[in-house]
């Protein structure tokens, strides 16, 4: 996969296939402590402990070629090369966490990409699922929750295509770097 | 911390697209993408965004787009499926974010199954 957003869909996708009602998406990026960490979390039907170890065996402990499912070990592989792991938490009934850090400024991170069309896709593509985004650069967070927009009435079900779009180019605009006021621009002249 | 609100969302959409009507009742079309993990990485996003510009241009009400989990044919992906009321269900193969405009336009709009790219009645 080229970008990370694509795992995200991935994860996502996982999560609604284990039942899922209410998935958590969340992006961490601290480049300056060179962490990004990404996050699907929902309330599915969790996997047992047996089934657990024998996921995270092949990438945890091993390299050796046991298939477990092409979606997770091609993600412990991305976060592997970039300095990084996969975790998985998980319990029958109680829900699954999937979590995979990378070093923010590995040579061999895989770009973010679009995660606002990832989420488009899933509000529009699962509209029975609620779906909860958050993502925090440095100390700026932005979040999304669709159980809020939908409970905000007539023509605003996030199922729909133009409302799915409209909410990707909120994300979008809000993810951008914020535009430096002249007094910062003068603050990092002076830093220099 | 910015958070998205109703109100955010009602003016961007009213700068952008006319949204369609709540999908009440029984739709007439559906079409899947799946989103399985081959999917995906052979392009399922893309064709899915396509599809939502489509539907939200076309403003039709009778039209669902969802998404779903693998159809265990990785070696066609991305694959979508079209089901139209009381016709069989076409797939097709091997798709992107054009093939899916044109399945859209001529197959949803005009009902003329693109063959091409049909991998076959399910
Ligand atoms: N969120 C989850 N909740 C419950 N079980 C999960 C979850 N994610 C993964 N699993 C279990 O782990 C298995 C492996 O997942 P993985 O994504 O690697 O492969 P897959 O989904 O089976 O197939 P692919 O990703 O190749 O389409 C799944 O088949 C499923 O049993
Ligand atoms: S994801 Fe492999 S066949 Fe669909
Ligand atoms: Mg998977």
């Amino acid at each position: 996969m080229r970008e990370l957003s694509l795992h995200l869909l991935d994860l996502a996708e996982n999560a609604v296939t284990a039942g899922a009602r209410r998935v958590s998406i969340t992006v961490e990026e601290s480049p300056a402590e060179d962490r990004l960490t990404i996050r699907v979390a929902d309330d599915g039907r969790g996997l047992p402990e047996e089934k657990l170890r024998r996921l995270e065996d092949p990438f945890v402990t091993t390299r050796t070629t046991r298939r477990v499912g092409l979606g997770l070990s091609l993600l412990a592989a991305a976060a592997r090369r970039a300095g990084g792991a996969l975790r998985v938490r998980s319990a029958p009934g109680e829900g699954t966490e999937v979590c995979a850090e990378f070093r923010f400024h590995h040579i061999d991170r895989a770009p973010l990409g679009d995660v606002p069309a990832t989420i488009a896709v899933l509000i529009a593509g699962y509209p029975t699922v609620d779906f909860v985004y958050r993502h925090r650069i440095e100390e700026r967070e932005i979040v999304l929750d669709t159980r809020e927009l939908r409970a905000g009435g007539e023509g605003m079900d996030p199922a729909d295509p133009a409302v799915a779009d409209a909410v990707a180019r909120w994300l979008r605009d809000r993810l951008r770097p914020p535009a430096r006021s002249k007094e910062e621009d003068a603050d990092a002249q002076a830093d220099r | 911390m910015p958070k998205l609100t109703v109100e955010d969302l009602r003016q961007i959409k009213e700068r952008t697209l006319q949204a369609t009507a709540l999908r009440h009742g029984e739709a007439r079309v559906k079409i899947t993408v799946h989103m399985g993990t081959c999917g995906i990485a052979a392009g399922a996003r893309t064709v899915m965004t396509a599809l939502m510009e489509e539907l939200a241009e076309a403003g039709r009400t009778d039209i669902r787009v969802v998404t779903s989990g693998c159809m265990g044919m990785c070696s066609s992906e991305p694959n979508v499926t079209v089901e139209v009321l009381g016709e069989e269900p076409i797939v097709y193969q091997h798709m992107d974010a054009n093939r899916m405009r044109q399945v859209f336009r001529r197959h949803i709009l005009r009902g003329e199954v693109q063959t091409d790219f049909a991998l076959a009645k399910m």
